[in-house]
């Protein structure tokens, strides 16, 4: 932000002396531009701060370490979305043109709703619109979604690898049969969207499966538990989003189930989600694609070149290291790297959404390249193509020992061969409402 | 049959809890006319302000006259810049300035203290036990009694105190109360403190229940059907609207869920308030209106 406000002073000066097309040349040069729709108050003010600290602090580091990507400065805005759709679309229209000459290399409003609603337009802007493990699954398939990323994992992929790694536990999936699970989901299309593939998954392996619906915000829980502890089923899938994870903590301690045979989601995973409910979550599992803490190689440089320095984006230090946070990291990471890989193809300078797009579409991340990041174990082995916009499908299972989370399962992946035809199904109904003709993945480059 | 009982016990409790809420909503409307919108963002700011001060090493106690002292400070604030500026204005008017008020003190809890969720233990240990084949919870048993003690402590403070009395004159007729000498700025002073204080005992309650976070705030959507079954003028209506509230959305959820779809809780408080309206628009304790025409 400090660098932003920097260069619009820069700007501002040169503007009254008469040199207003010089700078913004000097600008579209030197500088890359990302556009964040950030959210540091409202309801899930505690997520975005943590979220957008970690992704600026990522920039930050590039910058201040390497003086950017080969030469090209990395420079940021925010405009506060509150998580609000409206003003989520406002803040896209706002932004999208780049600033002071800098393009816009991608949007990432991590919201859901604001992704759904600017999803036509980031297509026509040609401009990446990431949705960092989550967004809509069929987006999956970038044949009929050519800018939309949901990298890392898709909803689909988060609800086969939960069930896998249940099956892990009951002794090999096919022991799965006769077992009962529970998913508890926040009563929105986001909490609703993996009810489809649970329903397959139970007929699959032959798990009785109930669906419990908690409506928003999920304060109250008291007879969706009673009904639980009515059910006793052998596990509970939380599908929660902000108070509702910690209240269903509660009120599972309340109603005597155990902790341990809870499984969050990727967005019940958080100390936010965990640590208000104090000793209830004591045993809590839960899902990640990135492991809190701070021993990563990367984690470290940025507190060394950033944080140190007094530069750093959290307003409490402590939050450094935390899940939200290090998802933001991570979601730096891969921002940064399709710059990098877009720009060894069209040149060292800053670059189009479209060429961003490219460079997301060719992003590799093998261990040896995680290494050279200095985010092996942090961010999972990820390969995107045109066809492939997720890329990874993989998690880890964490538990909460009361005050931290400790990971306690290596990479369990999803199902993707099962999930592919299902994503491909939905894709092509939509491109055939849309009138969109999906782009044939074998000629691209 | 036991598992019947063990929703209704359940929900009841439960609607203790909205009952705290409402009762902030019923003192302020019981002195002033007022509906006040912003007592959710009172709880949350007593409960962020509370829970910040403990984690800066200060004591319960200590903690708790502070966040009490804040609170005097913001029922000054609002009685001084807005009620007193606003005195015989509409209803409309007064509630449009707390809708304002409510987004007001939202922004500065956050600016503050920040957006991070807190943990709250109170130090009630909330493991159930088993009666009778049900489990229950101590915190929630522990949370109707508090209730209980806060309810008859409100309602001798308006029936048998002179300020009690007074500020019943003054919600019957505010010019008629001044021109009797009762001084409105000081009772407004008096009430809003009052249900600041109610406020952060909700807040504690159910902070230490949600987590301290934004969504407490939000808490005030049970409040509302408490309120109109119970009657927006009488406390004990709050506590009878919240049992009603808590058991029936229970049994409902529980019961009828299934057969309809299930997560109805959010409504169906609602529906039954609306029901609540066609037969008795007052509310079970409401005061009726009568006016010489």
């Amino acid at each position: 932000m400090k660098s932003t406000l920097t260069k619009f002073s820069k700007l501002a000066i040169a503007i009254s002396i008469g040199a207003a097309l010089t700078v913004n040349a000097a600008h579209a040069e030197g500088e890359q531009y990302f556009p964040l729709q950030s959210y540091r108050i409202g309801p899930y003010a505690a997520g975005g701060s943590g979220f957008f600290g970690g992704f600026i602090d990522y920039l930050q580091y590039v910058n201040l370490k390497d003086g950017g990507v080969n030469g090209v400065k990395l420079t940021w805005s925010e405009c506060e979305t509150e998580y609000v759709v409206e003003k989520g679309v406002e803040c896209y229209e706002r932004l999208k043109q780049g600033l002071n000459g800098a393009p816009a290399a991608a949007t990432n409003p991590l919201s859901v709703g604001i992704a759904y609603a600017t999803l036509d337009r980031s297509t026509a802007d040609k401009l990446p619109l990431i949705t960092i493990n989550h967004g809509r699954t069929d987006s999956t398939d970038g044949s009929v979604f050519p800018y939309v990323f949901p990298l890392q994992l898709n909803p689909y992929s988060e609800v086969s690898a939960i069930i896998n790694y249940i099956g892990t536990q009951s002794g090999g999936l096919e022991k799965l049969k006769g077992k009962k699970i529970v998913t508890l989901y926040h009563g929105s299309p986001y909490g609703k969207e993996t009810n489809p593939i649970l329903e397959l998954l139970a007929k699959k392996y032959g798990f009785k499966l109930t669906l419990l619906e908690v409506p928003h915000p999920g304060n109250e829980q008291q007879s969706q538990w009673l009904n639980i502890r009515r059910l006793k089923p052998d596990w509970v899938i939380l599908r929660g989003w902000g108070v509702m994870n910690p209240v269903a903590l509660k009120t599972a301690q309340k109603t005597g189930f155990p902790a341990d045979h809870i499984i969050g989601n990727i967005w019940s995973n958080s100390e936010d989600d965990a640590a208000p409910a104090g000793n209830a979550a004591k045993g809590f599992i839960a899902i990640t694609t990135h492991p809190s803490g701070t021993d990563f190689q990367v984690l470290q440089d940025i507190k060394k070149y950033v944080v140190d320095a007094q530069k750093g984006n959290l307003e409490d230090p402590k939050r450094f290291g935390t899940v939200y946070y290090n998802l933001g990291v991570v979601n730096g990471i891969l921002n940064v790297e399709a710059v990098r890989v877009a720009q060894n193809k069209y040149g060292k300078r800053p670059l189009t959404g479209e060429e961003v797009r490219w460079g997301f579409e060719n992003i590799k991340l093998d261990d040896k390249r995680l290494a050279e990041l200095g985010a092996l174990g942090l961010v999972q082995p990820l390969t995107l193509s045109c066809a492939d916009h997720e890329g990874g499908g993989a998690v880890r299972f964490q538990q909460w020992d009361g005050s931290q989370w400790h990971v306690i399962s290596d990479w369990v992946q999803a199902d993707r061969e099962l999930l592919r035809p299902i994503i491909e199904k939905s894709s092509h109904q939509y491109a055939k409402e849309k009138g969109i003709t999906p782009r044939d993945c074998a000629k691209e480059s | 049959m036991s598992f019947f009982f063990e929703v209704l016990l359940g929900g009841l409790l439960a609607g203790v809890m909205y009952s705290l809420v409402a009762i902030g909503f019923v003192l302020i409307y019981k002195a002033s006319g007022v509906f006040n919108f912003a007592q959710g963002s009172m709880v949350l700011f007593a409960a962020l302000t509370f829970v910040s001060l403990l984690e800066r090493g200060i004591s319960f106690w200590l903690a708790f006259v502070l966040t009490l002292l804040a609170m005097v400070a913001l029922a000054w604030t609002i009685e001084r810049w807005v009620l007193r500026k606003l005195v015989n204005r509409p209803p409309i008017t007064l509630f449009m300035a707390t809708l304002g008020l409510s987004y007001i003190i939202e922004g500065l809890a956050q600016s503050l203290w920040g957006a991070q969720v807190h943990g709250l233990d109170l130090g009630i240990n909330d493991e159930p036990f088993e009666f009778q084949g049900m489990l229950l919870s101590q915190f929630d048993i522990f949370a109707a009694c508090v209730a209980g003690v806060l309810v008859l402590v409100l309602s001798v403070f308006f029936n048998k105190t002179r300020t009690g009395i007074a500020l019943r004159a003054v919600a019957d007729d505010q010019l008629a109360a001044l021109a009797v000498g009762i001084k409105l700025e000081k009772l407004w002073l008096i009430v809003w403190t009052v249900a600041g204080f109610v406020g952060l005992v909700a807040g504690l309650l159910w902070g230490a229940r949600l987590g301290v976070q934004f969504s407490l705030s939000l808490v005030v959507l049970k409040a509302l059907p408490v309120l109109i079954i119970g009657g927006f003028t009488s406390i004990s209506g709050s506590i009878v609207g919240g049992l009603i509230i808590g058991a029936s959305e229970k049994l409902a959820e529980v019961f009828l869920g299934a057969y309809i779809g299930g997560g109805i809780e959010n409504w169906f408080p609602y529906m039954l308030a609306m029901l609540f309206l066609l037969v008795r628009p007052t509310g079970i304790f409401g005061e009726r209106q009568i006016e010489r025409v």
